[in-house]
Formats: structure tokens, C-alpha cells, sequence
């Protein structure tokens, strides 16, 4: 009832911000539309939309880091995050109250980008609903991100860190925007090592209807998302025993 | 019972001591205001008997229940108005109270009661459909109070409630604490010499972390020989400077 209550709220404070609905669903949406534009007059393997598709529903994800950290560092700068630690919530009740919230959000966006998409041409199929359902698991790794910066940055610090420096280098790390091959040396080694290119081909295998190829890249994706996670509680708890 | 024991409550910051070794008792039903300068520790003692900051040394006891030892069982009997506006701001001013009382795991028919009384004593009719955060810092305030007292505390934690108000939205805070005075114990922190005077059952004075003197208005402008309350103030925290 309690996790309820506060989920509940987290989700409204969410969805009654205009700026995170014209970020968070139309701009992962406009994106769609003009690489598919692109890709129209200038045909490039990379923009074909069945590769395009998973890669901007991935990219889309970073915007529930952005919702979860502003979120969180706003309770924290009002007071708001001081008046509920006096009252009989539990640590968890905070934890899983600004974590579980976001996942129906980022479903909802993965499920916009993908009718979208079969507009755009993508062939409807099974896989496409498997592709929305692993946008869940997925989603963990960039809301405990959220979680982790929410719990150390202030609002001002969130944006930036978050709404630019993240959203960008988790795209480009992950491979959306250019072939990591094409780029090759350190940057594929370093994007490799890292989860974002991970949780787009997870997306595109399914996509592919290859549940082996995607399982490939599971460890690396749910175990960052596990460790991000763990490191997100940590600090959280640390800010509210200084509280 | 005392509704509140301290027993040489301290806290230290890395070396700074903001609470000395504070001893007080506050009886049931009693509105005790906390004056001092700025950095004098007020607000530390608030964060430390509503189990926000953890004592350094010494111990406190609500309800008879010890602040270190039985935190869970404090929060359950105190509420909390922080000296900043603590409202969700994308919340209606209705949906912030069913938040807190959802949050006590409050009943449909007990939170629809409980929203109906504090809504005509908080005078908030008007305004529980409109956002928290669209609304003015007195009205803010008013709902960050009636938010406070939604779990029906035992005790009533207030800092400096009427901070940046203006005259009109702090004589109207001050009848809904004189309302609430009796029934339920209240722990105010000020600056304002009139509004503890006008309020208090009895006031305490801290400066530099130490609780200096308590007493009434009265009793405090006798002690000082003085006739105005800010007077008696002045005095007693120059005395303790020199």
C-alpha cells in the first residue's frame, strides 16, 4: 500500500511534466521519422528501420535516467524526500517507489517507437511484442542510473549530466548513430565493454526473431543493470543516513 | 509522562558542536518554541527528535520511546513541517494529502475523513484541485502543515513555519496553530520574537549549540528586567557572549 502510494505519485510527478513528454515520447519519435526521411532518399544499411527501430528505442531509454535523476534530486532539494524519512516508509518503499514507476513509462515509449516504426513499414510480427516486453529488463539499467546520479547530483548537475553528457554518449557508444566497426580501435573496445550497444542488439535480435543471439548479450546488459543498481541503493542510503 | 525527554543530546559535525549536551522536557499538549540566532542549533534538535539526524552522544525520548533505539515507533507519533515547503509540486494540493495518507496506510473512509477535516481547518477548499507548486508560499505553507498533521501526530514538529510570509498569511497560520494548541504538543523554531510570545506555553533560547534559559515570555522579561519580550531575548543571548 505504501510502495503503491509513492509509486503512484512518482509516475504523476513524471507524467504531468510537459518538458518529459515532448523529450521522453515525441523526441525518440521525431528521430524516427527523420532518419526514416533520410534513409528514403539516401539508403544506408544502418537506418534500414528494422536496425533503426531498436537502436532509437534503446537511445529513448536515456530519457528515463534523465526522469528518475531529476525526479530524485528534486525531492531531495525541496524537502519533500525530508519530511517522507520522518513518516514509517522503509528504505525499499523509496527505492522500488522511484524505480518501478518508470518501467510502465519506458514500455509505453518503446511501445510508441515500435507503432511508429510499423507506420514507417516495419513488418508486423510476434517479435515485435517480445521487442516491447525486454524493453523492462532493459530499462532497469538506465533507471538505477537515474537513481545513482539523483542521489548525488542537484537538479542543475542532473541536467547536464544526464540530460546531455549521458543521452549522448550512451548513443554514441551504443551504435545508433554510425557503425562502431567504421570507428574501430579503442571506441568499439570501449563501447564492447560497456552495456549500451548490448541493450540495442538485444533489441534487434529479437527484432530478428534470434533469442540465442540476443541471450549472447544478457550478461552484460542485466549484469551492469545488477551492479548499477547495488551502487544506486548504496548511495541513495548514504543520502538519506546524512539527511 | 513528558511528551518529550532529552537527556544530554548532542551533535557534532566534524568537530563542530551544534547541540551541547541539551536537557529539556516538554509536557503533553504544550507549544514550546525554540528561539536563537542563526547556526544557534534549533534546527539541529528538530532533525534529531524527528529521527532525521542521529545523536552524537545522549538520547531523547518521545512518548517515551527512545530516538535512537525505537526510531520506527517515534516516526509513527510525530509529524513534520520542514522549514522549506515539503510538497510534491506536479501533486494537487488534495492528491499531496492522499499521498501522506497512503503513506500511513490510512482507509478509503478514514483518508476521505481525514481530508474533509483538515481541508475546513486549514481553509484549503478552494484550492485542493490546483497544483502545490502553482500555489503561494502561504499556501504552501498552510498545506505543508495540514500534511504534517494527517497521520494525527502526537507531536507536531514546526520549523520556522511562518518564514517569508507576509503579515496577513502568518496571522492566519497563527490562528490554526492556536487551534492546534492543547491537543496536540508543538515544537516551534522562530525568529520572530511576537510570534513566540504570542503562541508559546514556554520558550527556550539556544545560542551556539547550548540551551541558555526556559521559561515563559513572562518569566523571561522578569528574569531580564525587561518590558518587551525582544528585549528579554537580546539580553539573555548577550549575556551568554560575554
Amino acid at each position: 500500500m505504501k510502495l503503491f502510494t509513492f509509486s503512484k505519485r512518482c509516475a504523476k510527478e513524471i507524467l504531468r511534466d510537459p518538458l518529459n513528454l515532448l523529450f521522453g515520447l515525441g523526441f525518440p519519435g521525431v528521430l524516427l521519422l527523420l532518419l526514416s526521411a533520410i534513409q528514403a532518399n539516401v539508403p544506408v544499411a544502418l537506418f534500414e528501420i528494422t536496425k533503426l527501430t531498436p537502436g532509437i528505442t534503446v537511445f529513448g531509454l536515456s530519457f528515463m535516467t534523465l526522469f528518475s535523476a531529476t525526479l530524485i534530486a528534486k525531492d531531495r532539494e525541496s524537502s519533500l524526500l525530508q519530511r517522507l524519512y520522518t513518516t514509517p516508509l522503509r528504505a525499499y518503499d523509496y527505492i522500488l517507489g522511484y524505480l518501478l514507476p518508470v518501467i510502465p513509462i519506458a514500455i509505453l515509449q518503446s511501445t510508441a517507437c515500435y507503432l511508429l516504426a510499423i507506420a514507417l513499414g516495419l513488418p508486423v510480427n510476434v517479435n515485435i511484442l517480445y521487442a516491447i516486453l525486454m524493453t523492462a529488463p532493459i530499462s532497469v539499467l538506465y533507471i538505477a542510473l537515474g537513481l545513482l546520479c539523483g542521489s548525488v547530483f542537484n537538479v542543475k548537475q542532473v541536467g547536464g549530466i544526464c540530460g546531455a553528457l549521458l543521452t549522448n554518449l550512451s548513443a554514441w557508444l551504443s551504435g545508433v548513430w554510425f557503425d562502431l566497426e567504421l570507428v574501430g580501435g579503442t571506441f568499439e573496445k570501449i563501447a564492447n565493454l560497456l552495456p549500451f550497444v548490448h541493450a540495442v542488439e538485444i533489441q534487434k535480435a529479437i527484432i530478428n526473431g534470434s533469442i540465442a543471439e540476443a541471450m549472447c548479450h544478457f550478461p552484460v546488459v542485466f549484469g551492469y543493470a545488477a551492479g548499477t543498481l547495488c551502487v544506486a541503493v548504496f548511495l541513495f542510503l548514504r543520502q538519506m543516513k546524512k539527511q | 509522562m513528558d511528551a518529550i525527554q532529552t537527556i544530554n543530546l548532542t551533535k557534532q559535525y566534524n568537530g563542530l558542536t551544534a547541540v551541547d549536551h541539551l536537557n529539556l522536557q516538554i509536557k503533553q499538549g504544550e507549544l514550546f518554541s525554540l528561539l536563537g540566532t542563526n547556526g544557534a542549533g534549533k534546527t539541529t534538535v528538530i532533525k534529531m527528535l524527528s529521527c532525521l539526524t542521529a545523536p552524537t552522544q545522549g538520547d531523547a525520548f518521545i512518548g517515551g520511546y527512545s530516538i535512537v533505539k525505537d526510531s520506527w515507533n517515534v516516526k509513527s507519533m510525530i509529524g513534520v513541517s520542514p522549514q522549506e515547503t515539503a510538497v510534491a509540486p506536479n501533486l494537487t494540493v488534495l492528491e499531496n494529502m492522499e499521498l501522506i495518507c497512503g503513506i500511513h496506510s490510512f482507509s478509503k473512509e478514514k483518508t476521505s475523513a481525514k481530508i474533509a477535516e483538515l481541508t475546513k481547518l486549514f481553509d484549503l477548499q478552494d484550492i485542493l484541485f490546483k497544483k502545490a507548486g502553482k500555489l503561494s508560499g502561504g499556501w504552501q505553507r498552510r498545506v505543508s502543515i495540514a500534511m504534517a498533521l494527517i497521520s494525527e501526530p502526537c507531536i507536531l514538529f514546526l520549523d520556522e513555519p511562518t518564514l517569508g510570509l507576509d503579515v496577513i498569511a502568518r496571522s492566519e497560520l497563527w490562528e490554526i496553530i492556536r487551534a492546534l494548541k492543547g491537543t496536540v504538543t508543538i515544537i516551534l523554531t522562530t525568529h520572530y520574537m511576537e510570534e513566540a510570545e504570542t503562541l508559546s506555553d514556554r520558550i527556550g533560547i539556544m545560542k551556539n549549540g547550548k540551551l541558555l534559559v526556559v521559561g515563559t515570555a513572562q518569566s523571561l522579561m522578569e528574569q531580564t528586567a525587561t518590558e518587551k519580550f525582544e528585549n528579554a531575548f537580546i539580553s539573555i543571548v548577550k549575556e551568554a557572549a560575554q
